[in-house]
Order: C-alpha cells, then sequence, then structure tokens
C-alpha cells in the first residue's frame, strides 16, 4: 500500500511540477564540502527520483555527475572543478557561471551547458552528448571525440578556443564562433582569433565549423580546409539555433561572417605507414 | 617495386613427402599465409611465405609435411646478423615503419631464470601440501593503515580503520589485457570461461567490451586507455575492476593503431566506432601530463563507479619505474601493473618492442623496495607481467615482490597458439589472433577454456608443492619474500638491484 502511495504521489508530482532538490556546496561552517561527500548527495537524490537538482555556491567540487545515468537535470551555481559530466550518460547540466577543466571528459550522452568559459581539454573522447559554452576555451578542445550510430558528439564554443581545438578527431561535430565570449549580447570578434595553430592535428574523422577564416599554417597534419555547402549548412542550422535560444544569441549575427570547415584528409591516416611480414 | 620475396631466401624451407602425401589438400585449406596450392596432380609449396605457425603440418593426416630451417644460408656475421639483414631488405622494399606481435624475441637474458630458490631444511620445517593449507587465494587493493586493537568484557577486538575496495583472487595469476581485436571472439570467451572457473581476473584491453561478455561481469578488469574506447556506464560499474592504461611492455610509450580493415561489424560495436575506420589510441592519455592530472582520472572512476572496485594503473617497465610507481600509489591507485620488456602485443612497431623498456624482474624488485621504503606499500597490490612463461616464473616474481602475475602469451600457448610472432597480420592459422570468420572458428571454445583452465590449476598445483617446500603456508607470505631467492647469474649488479644475495651466502651473517 505504501508503495502504490508514493507511486502515486510521483506521478502526481511529475504532473504538477518538477520535483526540486537543493544542495549547497558548502557545508555548515561556510567551508566548500569535499567533492565526495557533495556527490554523494547529488546521487541520493537522484537516486530519490528528483527531476531538478540545483546545487548552490560550488566551489570548484570536481566530478560533478560523474558516471551519471538517466533523465536528471543538474543546476549548477558557482565554478563547478574539473571533469564535470565525466562519464555520463544521460543527465543535462546547466552551469550559471564558469567551468574548469575536462568538462564532459569521455561522455556518452547529455548535455551541458556554459554560460561562461569552459576551459583546457572540453569533450575529450566524447562520444555523444551537446556542449554549449557561450564564451572562450582553452587548449585541446574536443581531441579524440568520435562518433557512433546515434551518437554523435557535438560542442559549440560562442567565443574562441585555442591551440590543438580538434586534434587526433574522429568524428562528431566542433564550432567556434568566435564571438565576444564575454557573456553579454554577443558581438563581433574585436581582433581575436577563433582558434590557435595545430588545429585538428590527426583528424580522420567528424568535421570542424570554424567562424572566420583560418591561416593555413594552422592546420594539422591530415586535416584540410574546404568550403561550406549546403548539406553544412543544414548541419549547422539546427546546432546554431540551439545554442541561440541558451545564450540569446540572433541567428542572423551568427550567420553574417562565413565559416570555414576542416576535415580529415583521409580515415586512414595510417594506411601505408606500417611494413612488417618479412621476420 | 619488385617483388621482394623473391630477392630474399626463404626463412624455412617447406617439404612434403611425396610418398606420404595423398593429394586430399587439406594443407591448401588450413595454411593462412598462402604457402600451399593444388596445381595440377601435386601440392605445390611456396616456402618463403611461410612462419612455421605448424598448421599445415599439424593437420596432414599422413604427417607428410616437414618444416625445416630455411636452406639458403647468410653468410655469417655476427654484426649484421640474418635478423638485421632482413629488417634491411623489408624497408628498402617498403620504406615502412616495421611491425611485430608478440613479444620481443631477441635473447635478452632471462633473469628468472638466474634466480634459485630455496627449500626449507631441519631449522624450519617444509609443510605437505596435500595435507595441511597452504593459501594461494589473494587480494588486490589497498589495504588498512592500521588495526585497532581495543580491551573490553575480558577480550581483545580487532578491527580495521577504513575498508577498501578488494578483488578476490582464488589464485595469485590475472590474465593480461588482450582485446577483442587483438585476439578472436572465441579466444576471449575461452579465456573468460576459464579464469570464471579458476576464479581469477581478465583484462578487457583497449577495446572495450562485447555485450555477450558482460555475462563474465564478475571476473572483468575493465581497461580505460588513451583511446576510451568503448567505455559505457557499465563498463565502469558492473565489473570486478578499472585500469588505467599507461603503458604496456611491448610498446612503451606507444598507442595504438588498429587499421581500418580489422574494425569489423564485432570490433566496431565493442570499441564503439563505425566499421572501416582506423582506432588510433593516442600515445599519451591526453588529460593525464601529470601525476596529478593521473590522480584526477583515477578519482573520477572511483566516482563513476561509486567505489565499488578497486581502480589500478598499469604501466609499462622503465627506467624510472620506482618513482613514477610512488607517484601512482600516492595518486589513490589501488594496484599497480608492471609490465616487462618482454611483455607481449597484437601489434608494435618493431623499434620499440625489441628495444624500450627493462625486464620485469628488475622493476617489480625495484617497485616493491622503493614502496616499502617510503611506508606505503600496503596502499597499492603489485601485479606483474612481461614473459611470466610457466610456474617457476610466477613463484620468482611473487618473491620479487609482486602480489601477482599477469600472464598473457601462456595463456594463448595453452589454447594452441604456436608463438610465430605473426600477430600483427591478423592471418592467425589457429584462430586466435585474427578477425576473419573462417579462421575464427577454428578455435574450440569448450576445449581451449579447458586447456586453459587445466594450465592455471597446475600452475597453483605447482605454486602450493613450493610453498610447501619452502615452509610458508600462504602466497602473502611469500610476496617481497627476497630471502627465499639467490642469484647464479653472472652480473652482481642485477643481484644487488633486485636486492638478492648470491647463492650460497646464507640468510644472516
Amino acid at each position: 500500500m505504501v508503495e502504490v502511495k508514493e507511486k502515486v504521489e510521483a506521478e502526481v508530482r511529475a504532473e504538477a511540477e518538477p520535483y526540486v532538490v537543493e544542495i549547497s556546496a558548502l557545508d555548515e561552517r561556510g567551508e566548500p564540502k569535499p567533492y565526495k561527500a557533495l556527490n554523494e548527495e547529488v546521487h541520493r537524490a537522484a537516486a530519490a527520483g528528483c527531476d531538478v537538482i540545483r546545487l548552490r555556491d560550488v566551489h570548484g567540487q570536481r566530478f560533478l555527475a560523474a558516471g551519471m545515468e538517466g533523465r536528471v537535470r543538474l543546476e549548477v551555481y558557482g565554478t563547478p572543478g574539473n571533469d564535470l559530466g565525466i562519464f555520463m550518460d544521460g543527465p543535462t547540466i546547466e552551469v550559471f557561471g564558469s567551468a574548469q577543466d575536462q568538462t564532459g571528459n569521455t561522455m556518452n550522452n547529455g548535455k551541458i551547458v556554459v554560460h561562461g568559459n569552459a576551459w583546457d581539454v572540453t569533450a575529450f573522447a566524447a562520444r555523444g552528448g551537446k556542449i554549449f559554452v557561450r564564451g572562450d576555451g582553452g587548449y585541446r578542445i574536443g581531441i579524440h571525440m568520435k562518433e557512433f550510430r546515434r551518437h554523435r558528439p557535438v560542442v559549440v564554443y560562442g567565443g574562441c578556443v585555442r591551440e590543438f581545438f580538434g586534434e587526433y578527431m574522429a568524428g562528431g561535430l566542433l564550432v567556434a564562433l568566435g564571438l565576444d565570449g564575454r557573456g553579454n549580447a554577443a558581438t563581433h570578434n574585436a581582433g581575436r582569433e577563433v582558434v590557435g595553430p595545430g588545429l585538428a592535428t590527426g583528424i580522420h574523422g567528424g568535421v570542424i565549423y570554424l567562424r572566420g577564416d583560418v591561416p593555413d599554417h594552422y592546420l594539422g597534419v591530415g586535416a584540410v580546409k574546404r568550403g561550406l555547402d549546403e548539406r553544412d549548412r543544414k548541419t549547422l542550422e539546427p546546432v546554431l539555433r540551439e545554442f541561440g535560444e541558451y545564450f540569446d544569441v540572433p541567428l542572423e549575427l551568427i550567420w553574417e561572417k562565413p565559416f570555414t570547415k576542416v576535415v580529415p584528409a583521409s580515415s586512414r591516416p595510417y594506411g601505408a605507414y606500417y611494413c612488417g611480414k618479412l621476420i | 617495386m619488385a617483388d621482394i620475396y623473391h630477392e630474399i631466401p626463404p626463412r624455412f624451407q617447406v617439404e612434403i613427402d611425396r610418398e606420404k602425401c595423398r593429394l586430399c589438400e587439406r594443407c591448401t585449406v588450413n595454411c593462412t599465409y598462402d604457402v600451399h596450392s593444388f596445381q595440377g596432380e601435386r601440392i605445390v609449396t611456396r616456402s618463403e611465405n611461410c612462419v612455421a605457425c605448424q598448421r599445415c603440418a599439424t593437420m596432414c593426416p599422413q604427417g607428410a609435411i616437414s618444416i625445416l630451417p630455411g636452406k639458403i644460408s647468410f653468410a655469417p656475421h655476427y654484426t649484421y646478423s640474418e635478423r638485421i639483414r632482413r629488417i634491411i631488405y623489408e624497408q628498402a622494399s617498403t620504406g615502412g615503419v616495421m611491425l611485430a606481435g608478440s613479444g620481443t624475441d631477441l635473447p635478452y637474458r632471462v633473469i628468472f631464470d638466474d634466480l634459485l630458490l630455496d627449500a626449507a631444511q631441519v631449522t624450519n620445517p617444509s609443510i605437505d601440501p596435500l595435507r595441511e593449507t597452504v593459501e594461494t587465494v589473494t587480494y588486490l587493493g589497498r589495504k588498512p593503515d592500521r588495526m585497532f586493537v581495543t580491551e573490553g568484557d575480558g577480550k581483545l577486538t580487532v578491527s580495521r580503520g577504513a575498508d577498501y575496495p578488494n578483488v578476490q583472487l582464488s589464485t595469485p595469476i590475472v590474465v593480461g589485457h588482450m582485446s577483442l581485436g587483438s585476439i578472436s571472439y572465441n579466444a576471449c570467451v575461452a579465456i573468460l570461461r576459464a579464469a570464471k572457473e579458476v576464479g581469477t581476473m581478465v583484462g578487457t584491453g583497449e577495446g572495450g567490451l562485447h555485450p555477450d561478455f558482460y555475462e563474465y561481469a564478475d571476473v572483468i578488469n575493465s581497461e580505460v586507455a588513451s583511446g576510451r574506447f568503448g567505455i559505457e556506464p557499465r563498463y565502469l560499474k558492473e565489473i570486478a575492476a578499472l585500469e588505467i592504461k599507461i603503458g604496456q611492455g611491448a610498446k612503451p610509450g606507444h598507442g595504438g593503431h588498429l587499421p581500418g580493415e580489422k574494425v569489423d561489424a564485432l570490433i566496431s560495436e565493442t570499441r564503439m566506432i563505425p566499421k572501416g575506420t582506423d582506432a588510433l589510441s593516442p600515445y599519451p592519455h591526453h588529460d593525464i601530463y601529470s601525476i596529478e592530472d593521473l590522480a584526477q582520472l583515477i578519482g573520477a572512476l572511483k566516482e563513476a563507479s561509486r567505489y565499488r572496485v578497486p581502480v589500478g594503473v598499469k604501466i609499462a617497465a622503465v627506467h624510472n619505474s620506482a618513482p613514477i610507481a610512488s607517484g601512482i600509489a600516492r595518486a589513490g591507485a589501488d594496484f599497480i601493473t608492471l609490465d616487462g620488456l618482454r611483455g607481449g602485443t597484437g601489434a608494435a612497431p618493431r623499434i620499440i618492442r625489441d628495444h624500450a623498456g627493462i625486464p620485469v624482474e628488475l622493476a617489480v624488485a625495484a617497485v616493491d623496495r622503493r614502496l616499502r621504503e617510503e611506508g606505503i606499500r600496503h596502499l597499492v597490490s603489485i601485479v606483474a607481467g612481461g614473459s611470466i612463461r610457466y610456474a617457476a616464473d610466477l613463484v620468482k616474481v611473487l618473491a620479487l615482490g609482486a602480489d601477482a602475475a599477469m600472464v598473457g602469451q601462456s595463456v594463448l600457448i595453452a589454447m594452441g597458439c604456436r608463438a610465430c610472432q605473426m600477430c600483427h597480420l591478423g592471418n592467425c592459422s589457429w584462430g586466435i589472433a585474427t578477425q576473419r570468420p573462417d579462421l575464427t572458428r577454428r578455435l574450440d571454445v569448450d576445449i581451449a577454456a579447458q586447456r586453459l583452465a587445466n594450465v592455471f590449476h597446475a600452475w597453483t598445483e605447482e605454486l602450493r608443492e613450493i610453498l610447501g617446500a619452502l615452509g610458508i603456508d600462504s602466497v602473502e607470505s611469500l610476496v617481497g619474500n627476497r630471502d627465499r631467492l639467490r642469484y647464479v647469474g653472472p652480473n652482481p649488479k642485477v643481484a644487488e638491484v633486485l636486492g638478492v644475495k648470491h647463492a650460497g651466502e646464507p640468510w644472516s651473517d
């Protein structure tokens, strides 16, 4: 009977309004909780069936939502630590602030929206899910992203990113727009470069779209530049629309400047590299 | 470009006894290297293609086939040996990087063979392992810092502080990381089945876990390597242990390149990449450039697995292994795997396989000593592999400081591998190191699993025999017990690094 009652209550809740749990990342003395304790609370809240977990005063706690599954939504206020959403498979995380390094590391599925910057090694080896960042990124973003069947990771930076963007890339979609990443209504890039050198070194799958042009010598080994065709526009359109909706950036503004596409020269970079039949 | 095969004398000479041959053509069906063909009225052999895998000779119902050393001698030359001349010829033809399979076959001294075991005499009685308990159960994982003893009600109560997740092994042997890709589906199933029967653990390799293999999840050690292939929630949560692969004995510092032609439907499903694409494992993990970064990935894996399983780190045995292992232990790893110079591989650049790294004997002794000196040996278990050939090596590596031995090549040999070292070609005629469906079905899973389980049982019994002779009643008391080893090799420096006395020197002076 109790179980039935709980089930009915859960259904009523689902129809009425989302079941929200607020968790403070500070302990009773006002000190940041250790990541292990904070994550434990997050897992407990998710196991209790809540829809939204609102984390307040996050102070660099690492591994938030590591390996989490399901449809839960995390709202993070403050600054989450490294490896936000690592190995994640389903949840949505919205960060009202900046994220640190390795956001969405080896992510399987889900969504991460960052209203500030997300620095180095974002989406490393991600196989699926979406990451939208309003601002800038650091080095080695989107390294070795891959795709499989329905899984196709998408990473969009509103601002600029640095060296080694999309290195070793094996699949998915990487976008950097080079807009003013400071979080106001995005305006034109004031002399900043959308991407740094070492772009897409060793790329053998996936595609990179960069708003504006890129000097040829920025391209790494195995990467080639192409222009956009109608199919590219069709691929980009829904992704940019979603980005625009999160951060109030009008699509016309984004399309004002032409894009550059970067793709692999070959899907078999080591095709003729080896020998060894005789001894 | 000229056909290089006709320029170089064959390594082996394949001869058919025409008296015995009944032209059944079984050799032509069994050879996967294009040696035998039926032309007109006879079997024609192309010896230059032979790799001495022995498949044809084994399957010939008449016993008519002989595989002999090549008949055309190379003029003797110590410096420019036949091997080196062959490498130059091939590179002159192709301009490629030499690839090789298996482990190095160069005659580096096997230090295990220079070590002798002690035996109990008079002052320390030996134990009869058939009548008395000799414990081989081993636990991998962090051990408690201290025991707490409290007195009350006239009794002493012993308790541990924190409890850490450990994997229980019924015998101190684990199977190393051989992925589906490097070996066949049937070979993987046979290994998993044998491990389950024996009660030990199997590494997945850098390849993810095929959906069918989850029924063996409680003996699986999931590898997280630089390519991060096949990592999904259950790969981190439903298994017995997790292991971050930094390096491999056969190719320290190298990543992995699984060529697109080997990425068929099966591999595609396991690695979770599209069919026909190259699967590249980068040389480093691009989120690990320091011990601090390593600590971060260890922490992330513990979080993702909810602290249920131990998390290990595998490194190749290299010059600086001991300080690196100290860092790994302090980074929060629960076990460290050391893979030595002679460790195996499905494919590696020959120059790395043959010339990089150090023998595991030296690495395990150095790491064990360093961790003991620093008082952190209990933080980690040590697993050592890279040519643990048979039970004698197992016993010796435990005495040098390993908690368990990791085996690979011996596992394959137990299942029928002839160690021809052509794994990288993907045409294994025994159905082991191949993905070709017509070849993989040659390996009978039931037989292979039983043969492997037999080997593990035999090694465990031999381990008990030796422990009994040493007067030791558990594996744990043998681990790092260097005083039960003596060195008889030519180089006293080796004995010094191992921390082992020379034969003839007593326990204490």
